[in-house]
């Protein structure tokens, strides 16, 4: 049997991580946990990831930026805050789990073609150009890019929901002033 | 009574797979007399997506509704639970952080709005609940609709992480609402637990089973019916209950209705008129 260290050692953690989570708004906290676990106890979805809640934010204050951004755990959340209004500390478990999806995303850490960011990603863009968002046009877009196959079993779903009249993909969802938001938000970017 | 009238803010959802609720709603609250009108040139408020890419755009977005709803009296209603949450962690991060608050407001005066804080955020349910009555509502009631046995599922957005509306993980205030219509409520522990959300898009297995998981207590806790404030929670329950049947060889046919369907038909609104036809599993069974 070949035994294999599980955990880091010193040199290759990032001292830095743990502050840069606090600084995040909803992070400052972070540093009162108790490593309760209640927030995994709590949380629906926290038997398929593969690092529990508790444990991430263990892992952030040990400085495991990559184990962290490379986890499922931040795309599984499906930010219910559940964990948050339950943490004996209350710190903002769910504010975090944002801030580790946005470093994920800034920094290019989640597999190709991984639904959830691409999903985030076309849902931004068709915002910016049309200040509103059209649900059928939107799913199929991210099905196109992440499983095309998946469109034929979501066909009769896709036909039920238009027959009920509760999807239409040619209806323009679009403000009168879609600039104005292109203003404000280059506006913000500015800055 | 209530003499204000309330700025309504629809979300896109509303306008698009949760188009009974926007129906619904409108048609309850023009039978009680409450005066609600639809917010000109509203915008996504940016929701959950956003505040995984980019916190700030979200967050000016919802500040551009905001400023608009304030223009007409700052009573906001937002019946999608989602868009509630987003709008209401926006006003909060605002008045919290000089570095946010900061920002928006110069972005929005460059487009000639003018952010207040003091805009009120209410869901329809709240309105009801608090400005409307019960009292006065249950006067109101034209059909019975003891037969129901109504599941209450409050879903997470609503209730959580802010606790004005609520207890986060117990609340009772739709349970009250449908009480005082006549309906009878079922005791559902699962009535905060997530239904995945956007999981159902993203990673599906996952969601099939949270939502199989709520179906089976629905069924089991003896309800006829569920009863919801969110336009993704109604989408997940009812328009994946063959696919669920199928992947765990159950038989689920449990009308998911919007609360303020529910409230339709206790004021014996048509089918039609709330939108009812629009779901997935017919509620046929339970009009009377
Ligand atoms: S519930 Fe709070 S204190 Fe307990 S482990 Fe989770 S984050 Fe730490
Ligand atoms: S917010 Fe995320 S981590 Fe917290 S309980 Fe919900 S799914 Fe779990
Ligand atoms: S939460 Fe969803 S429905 Fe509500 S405005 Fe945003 S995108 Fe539209
Ligand atoms: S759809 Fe699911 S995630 Fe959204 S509010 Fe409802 S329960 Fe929560």
């Amino acid at each position: 049997m070949k035994v294999q260290r599980t955990i880091k050692y010193e040199e290759e953690l990032n001292r830095n991580f743990p502050h840069e989570v606090a600084d995040y708004p909803g992070g400052e906290n972070l540093w009162d946990c108790i490593q309760c676990g209640t927030c995994s106890g709590t949380c629906p979805v926290s038997l398929y990831m593969d690092h529990t809640p508790r444990k991430i934010i263990a892992m952030i204050r040990g400085g495991f930026k990559d184990d962290v951004l490379k986890s499922f755990t931040i795309w599984i959340c499906s930010s219910c805050y559940a964990c948050t209004v339950q943490c004996p500390m209350t710190i903002k478990i769910t504010e975090i789990m944002y801030s580790l999806k946005r470093m994920a995303i800034d920094s290019g850490y989640f597999p190709k073609k991984f639904a959830i960011p691409v999903l985030a990603r076309e849902f931004v863009e068709m915002v910016k150009k049309n200040g509103r968002v059209n649900e059928g046009l939107l799913t199929t877009k991210l099905m196109l890019k992440t499983e095309p196959f998946k469109m034929l079993k979501s066909a009769s779903l896709g036909i039920k929901l238009m027959r009920a009249g509760r999807m239409n993909m040619f209806a323009s969802e679009k403000i009168r002033k879609p600039e104005e938001i292109t203003k404000l938000l280059d506006k913000l970017e500015e800055k | 009574m209530i003499e204000k009238e309330y700025a309504y803010f629809p979300g896109c959802s509303l306008k698009g797979t949760a188009r009974g609720y926007e129906e619904s709603l409108l048609q309850v609250f023009s039978t009680l007399g409450i005066k609600m009108k639809e917010i000109d040139d509203w915008n996504c408020c940016g929701a959950t997506f956003y505040m995984s890419v980019d916190e700030m755009l979200s967050f000016t977005l919802s500040c551009r509704n905001m400023a608009l709803a304030d223009k007409m009296g700052g009573k906001m209603v937002i019946p999608c639970a989602a868009c509630y949450l987003a709008t209401k962690k926006t006003k909060d991060y605002v008045q919290k952080y000089d570095t946010i608050g900061g920002k928006i407001r110069g972005a929005l005066n460059e487009v000639g709005l003018k952010y207040s804080d003091k805009v009120q955020l209410k869901h329809p349910v709240e309105i009801l609940h608090d400005d409307y009555g019960l009292k006065e509502l249950s006067s109101k009631v034209k059909k019975s609709i003891e037969h129901l046995k109504v599941v209450p599922y409050y879903g997470c957005q609503l209730v959580r992480p802010y606790t004005d509306v609520d207890d986060p993980m117990h609340p009772s205030i739709m349970d009250k609402v449908l009480s005082a219509l006549g309906a009878k409520v079922v005791n559902y522990p699962l009535k905060t637990r997530c239904c995945g959300g956007s999981l159902m898009g993203t990673i599906e297995d996952i969601a099939l089973r949270l939502n199989y998981i709520l179906l089976k207590e629905a069924v089991e806790r003896g309800g006829n019916c569920i009863a919801v404030l969110c336009p993704l929670c109604q989408f997940n329950l009812d328009c994946y209950q063959d696919e669920i049947n199928a992947r765990y060889n159950a038989n689920f046919s449990i009308p998911v209705m919007y609360f303020t369907q529910v409230i339709g038909m206790a004021l014996g609104l048509d089918k039609e008129k709330i939108g009812l036809q629009r779901s997935l599993v017919p509620a046929d069974s339970l009009l009377r």
